[in-house]
């Protein structure tokens, strides 16, 4: 017994950029390209990766994702030969070095440093007490 | 505890101040630094966007014996329209060579674009795939670059060049070149 | 004549603010009752000013009245009526005043409901929040100014985004608002304690309701950017770690640490100092939220657009509001008595725990959102932070903090004996166990992802539904447990619900992407659907098409249809894909009509997707922010559960 409930029409924005024509005829390959795209983001809209974004740049750019897949590039040479070109800002996980070790250490440290404030806010307590 | 308690202002007076900073400087966020600066220009062949004109190629362009501007532009940009007569009227003036790559265009729409709007570049390369602006790291029109005479990119300027952008921008670079 | 009249109303608002902010104050230093007694009908008179102000601005709208440039640059004669009201908040000026209405919506409130407000107390904090409105109302008639005329007239105005023209995104913005600004009742509250020196159960007794139903109308607030997102964007994101996102999500999380400190320190007289910074903490962060959309200082989506000047005014509102909180802070905190002693191992001890982690999340998530300003600003680069920086830091310790969420209802207040802990852990802790050992045994993908999530979600809710168990199945039990706790057990178990729904929705969604001639059958997620046709049609302020398919399992089924469309909005010249959903259990199966084949109209790029239980994550966010409705209810006698 399905629950059908009601077919929902909803406003919609543009996006929706892979086109089928684009993709790659291995299934494994493109899915390794979808996966490499959502990994870089576009320039143009900024706010988007380029799987999702319908900029012609974007969509060059996932061309060019698959034809250096289809080269044979891992996934790391993909995205080093786009961000040799566009710079760290390109790429969505934003990668370690000296500048942003502060970036990715944070969460650890803050958890430290929290855990580390609430012993001794416990300990003043256990003195207060006594 | 004491002075701990001050320390959530003093956190807060450097987020302020860093903010402050961008906001004072009146940066564009959307302009992303290149990553191209001091790398040598990218290896490429264009074929010419003029019928009789010479192909743009990079093993031609390092042959160079001093800096060079290469301005990419499209016949569909708007604000390109203006710039085409900074460009020419610098490219008078100072004498400093500028190449153009017209970007995803049609021969027949870039002939009549430079017939209007004028022609100042020593050659025009016809990148109608875009595959060479990424290779150069742009992400859209107009982007000018300013590449010495070992062939290394030495600036780019992101948007359609003014009078007082060549003033304050591209002539310091080229000054230091010298 | 009537935006003169609205705008005349802001000018004495503000006048009124300033006395607001300055007579009370002055007189609960001084001790005069008379000054005290002022607060209120200044404050409900304020509201009522600002409400002019707002009706006169709507009124401009609702008649598309271009002369006003507010009106002229955001509206248009053939925009439907609704979005033309709800575009009043849809630009940056309109929202601010919105943002503004709300601060002295929040004062009425505070006001005019008769409370047992201490006066000294009631005084300091009306007078506090007159100074914020001060800040907000000066920014909006100096830099910020919706009233200005335009002359001559012009005839039609620029329009509302299409995308904006939406009824989830047009309520949106107001009871986002009402959350972000119900936030600074906690903070003014804050400061007049620590004005006073009195922070006490009494003084958290009447600031807990204030932080939870900030915090209702935040939860619900973010649930309806994120369902709109959903629906509208086409491929089923509906959290993009986008900059406003979360400048909404900080504030959040710091609320969420807040509502739990402020709930020990009532029952217990416990965490005195750390919910005070929290208060001041939460709304710091609303502000910061809004500098951020409206400085110009991040590319976004979201953000409106602006110039470096506005952006460096509100800069100077933050700090100054939050420097002088964070100053007074400084100044008075230690002065404050340590709160109640209680062990590690206890409710409070949790609690405590609780905000590390809850805090933790708020500075990650601020560290992946200005890092790369930061970074700039400083000239040492310029990276950018996409969701794989959050999901990869965030995700890995929501584990312990799920482990935490079943076992804070276990500890008892101030000390819990690990033989009692044990005892009460054993049940929920054996059938997470076996839960456990029957994932294994299933064949489930996106592993070990999704496996550990469903781990984390089923403890929460084994240990919470134990716990349940444990303090009602006395009957008795269940008229003395306060409102508060079957709240907690609604939104514990709503928590477990959403992480359910985003672990399945985004490990186990399927895609897929192909062109469809009219005619045509595909096979998607084990259903078959048709492309029955595309037809043309007209909307109110725009024209488009709109394409039937039939959705089928098996030969018997009459299955169901989708009818996604493009439309073309011919004032703002853009195109606009609309997505058809349908609702199955849980799951969501929908439909987007994409380009057409330039030879062939009647072959379409189709985009199908498949999310299930996708729609457990809307449902546990409801349960969240009904568990906090729940705790808003009169508690018939005091009672820790």
């Amino acid at each position: 017994m399905k629950f059908i409930l009601l077919a929902f029409l909803f406003l919609s924005s543009p996006a929706f950029a892979v086109q089928p024509d684009e993709m790659l005829a291995d299934p494994g390959l493109e899915a390794r390209a979808r996966g490499l795209s959502r990994q870089l983001r576009c320039l143009v809209c900024q706010g988007e990766d380029i799987d999702e974004s319908n900029a012609g740049l974007a969509g060059d750019i996932r061309k060019l994702v698959r034809e250096r897949i289809a080269v044979g590039d891992t996934d790391g040479e993909v995205l080093d030969f786009v961000q040799q070109r566009y710079g760290d800002y390109v790429l969505m996980r934003p990668p370690l070095r000296t500048a942003t070790l502060l970036l990715w250490g944070a969460p650890l440290l803050v958890l430290g440093a929290g855990v580390a404030i609430g012993v001794i806010y416990l300990r003043r307590l256990r003195r207060e007490e006594s | 505890m004491k002075a701990g308690a001050y320390m959530p202002l003093i956190l807060l007076a450097i987020i302020v101040a860093l903010f402050a900073v961008p906001l004072v400087q009146g940066r564009d966020p959307a302009i992303i630094p290149s990553a191209m600066i001091g790398k040598p220009l990218p290896d490429f062949v264009l074929p010419p966007a003029l019928p009789g004109g010479a192909p743009l190629e990079s093993a031609k362009l390092r042959q160079a014996d001093r800096p060079y501007l290469v301005n990419f532009f499209a016949s569909w940009c708007l604000t390109c329209r203006a710039e085409q007569a900074v460009l020419a009227a610098y490219a008078r003036e100072s004498g400093v060579l500028v190449y153009g790559i017209d970007y995803k265009d049609t021969r027949k729409d870039v002939s009549r674009w430079l017939d209007a709007y004028g022609n100042p570049f020593a050659a025009v390369g016809f990148d109608d795939t875009g595959r060479v602006a990424i290779d150069w790291g742009v992400y859209g029109v107009p982007e000018t670059f300013v590449v010495d005479s070992r062939g290394i990119i030495r600036y780019k300027h992101v948007g359609p060049l003014r009078e007082e952008d060549i003033t304050r921008l591209v002539r310091p670079v080229l000054e230091k070149l010298k | 004549m009537i935006v003169e009249l609205a705008h005349f109303a802001l000018a004495l608002a503000l006048v009124l603010s300033l006395m607001l902010a300055t007579v009370p104050m002055a007189g609960a230093a001084k001790g005069r009752v008379a000054w005290m007694a002022l607060a209120r009908p200044m404050a409900i008179s304020l509201c009522g000013l600002v409400t002019i102000a707002l009706l006169g601005l709507v009124h401009a709208y609702a008649l598309s009245d271009f002369s006003v440039l507010n009106v002229q640059q955001n509206s248009h004669t053939l925009k439907p009526w609704i979005y033309k009201i709800t575009g009043v908040w849809g630009n940056h000026e309109g929202s601010i005043l919105l943002w503004a209405w709300m601060l002295t919506s929040w004062m009425f409130f505070l006001a005019a409901r008769d409370l047992a407000l201490p006066a000294g107390l009631r005084a300091r904090v009306l007078s506090l929040m007159g100074l914020v409105v001060a800040g907000f109302l000066s920014y909006i008639l100096v830099a910020s100014n919706p009233f200005l005329r335009l002359s001559p007239a012009p005839r039609e105005g620029l329009d509302l985004n299409p995308v904006l023209q939406d009824p989830l995104l047009a309520i949106h913005p107001p009871v986002l608002y009402a959350g972000y600004v119900g936030f600074s009742v906690a903070f003014c509250f804050a400061l007049a304690a620590l004005i006073e020196k009195k922070v006490d159960p009494e003084w958290a007794e009447q600031l807990r309701p204030w932080v939870m139903a900030a915090w209702v109308f935040m939860t619900l607030g973010i649930m309806l950017g994120a369902t709109w997102a959903y629906y509208e964007l086409g491929w089923g994101g509906f959290w993009f770690w986008d900059p406003v996102e979360n400048a909404s999500l900080m504030p959040w999380l710091a609320g969420t640490a807040l509502l739990h400190s402020v709930a020990a320190l009532q029952k217990r007289g416990a965490l005195k100092i750390w919910t005070v910074l929290l208060c001041i903490l939460t709304f710091t962060l609303s502000l910061l939220g809004t500098f951020l959309v409206r400085s110009g200082i991040l590319t976004s989506v979201h953000s409106f657009a602006s110039d470096p000047t506005r952006g460096i005014f509100i800069l100077v509102l933050l700090g100054l509001t939050a420097g002088g909180a964070f100053l007074m802070y400084g100044l008075r905190a230690p002065q404050i008595r340590i709160g109640a002693s209680f062990r590690p191992v206890s409710r409070e001890g949790a609690i405590l725990l609780n905000n590390v982690f809850l805090f933790t999340f708020c500075a990650t998530v601020f560290m992946g959102t200005l890092y790369p300003i930061f970074l700039s600003a400083l000239e040492l680069g310029s990276i950018s932070v996409g969701a794989p920086y959050f999901t990869a830091t965030l995700t890995p310790l929501l584990i312990p903090f799920a482990i935490l969420m079943g076992l804070g209802p276990m500890l008892a207040w101030r000390e819990t004996l690990p033989g009692t802990l044990s005892r009460r852990v054993l049940v929920p802790g054996a059938l997470t166990a076996l839960l456990a050992l029957a994932v294994a045994l299933m064949p489930l993908p996106g592993r070990p992802f999704t496996v550990v999530m469903f781990l984390a979600a089923g403890w929460i809710l084994f240990a919470t539904l134990a716990d349940f168990y444990r303090k009602t199945h006395r009957l008795t039990a269940l008229r003395s447990l306060p409102p508060a706790y079957y709240g907690m057990v609604v939104a514990h178990a709503g928590f477990a619900v959403l992480l359910i729904g985003v672990t399945a929705a985004t490990s186990w969604n399927a895609e897929k992407i192909s062109w469809m001639t009219v005619g045509e059958r595909l096979s998607f997620t084990g259903r078959e659907v048709s492309f029955l046709g595309v037809r043309p049609d007209i909307g109110r302020n725009y024209t488009l098409e709109r394409a039937i398919f039939r959705v089928t399992e098996g030969a018997d089924d009459p299955g169901y249809y989708l009818q996604p469309e493009k439309r073309w909005y011919p004032t703002q010249e853009r195109e606009l894909s609309e997505t058809a959903l349908h609702l199955d259990g849980f799951d969501i199966t929908y439909a987007v009509l994409g380009d057409q084949d330039k030879e062939n109209p009647q072959r379409r790029v189709v985009r199908l997707y498949h999310h299930p239980l996708i729609a457990l994550v809307l449902a546990g966010a409801l349960m969240i922010a009904a568990g906090g409705l729940m705790s808003l209810a009169k508690p018939r006698r005091e009672k820790s559960a």
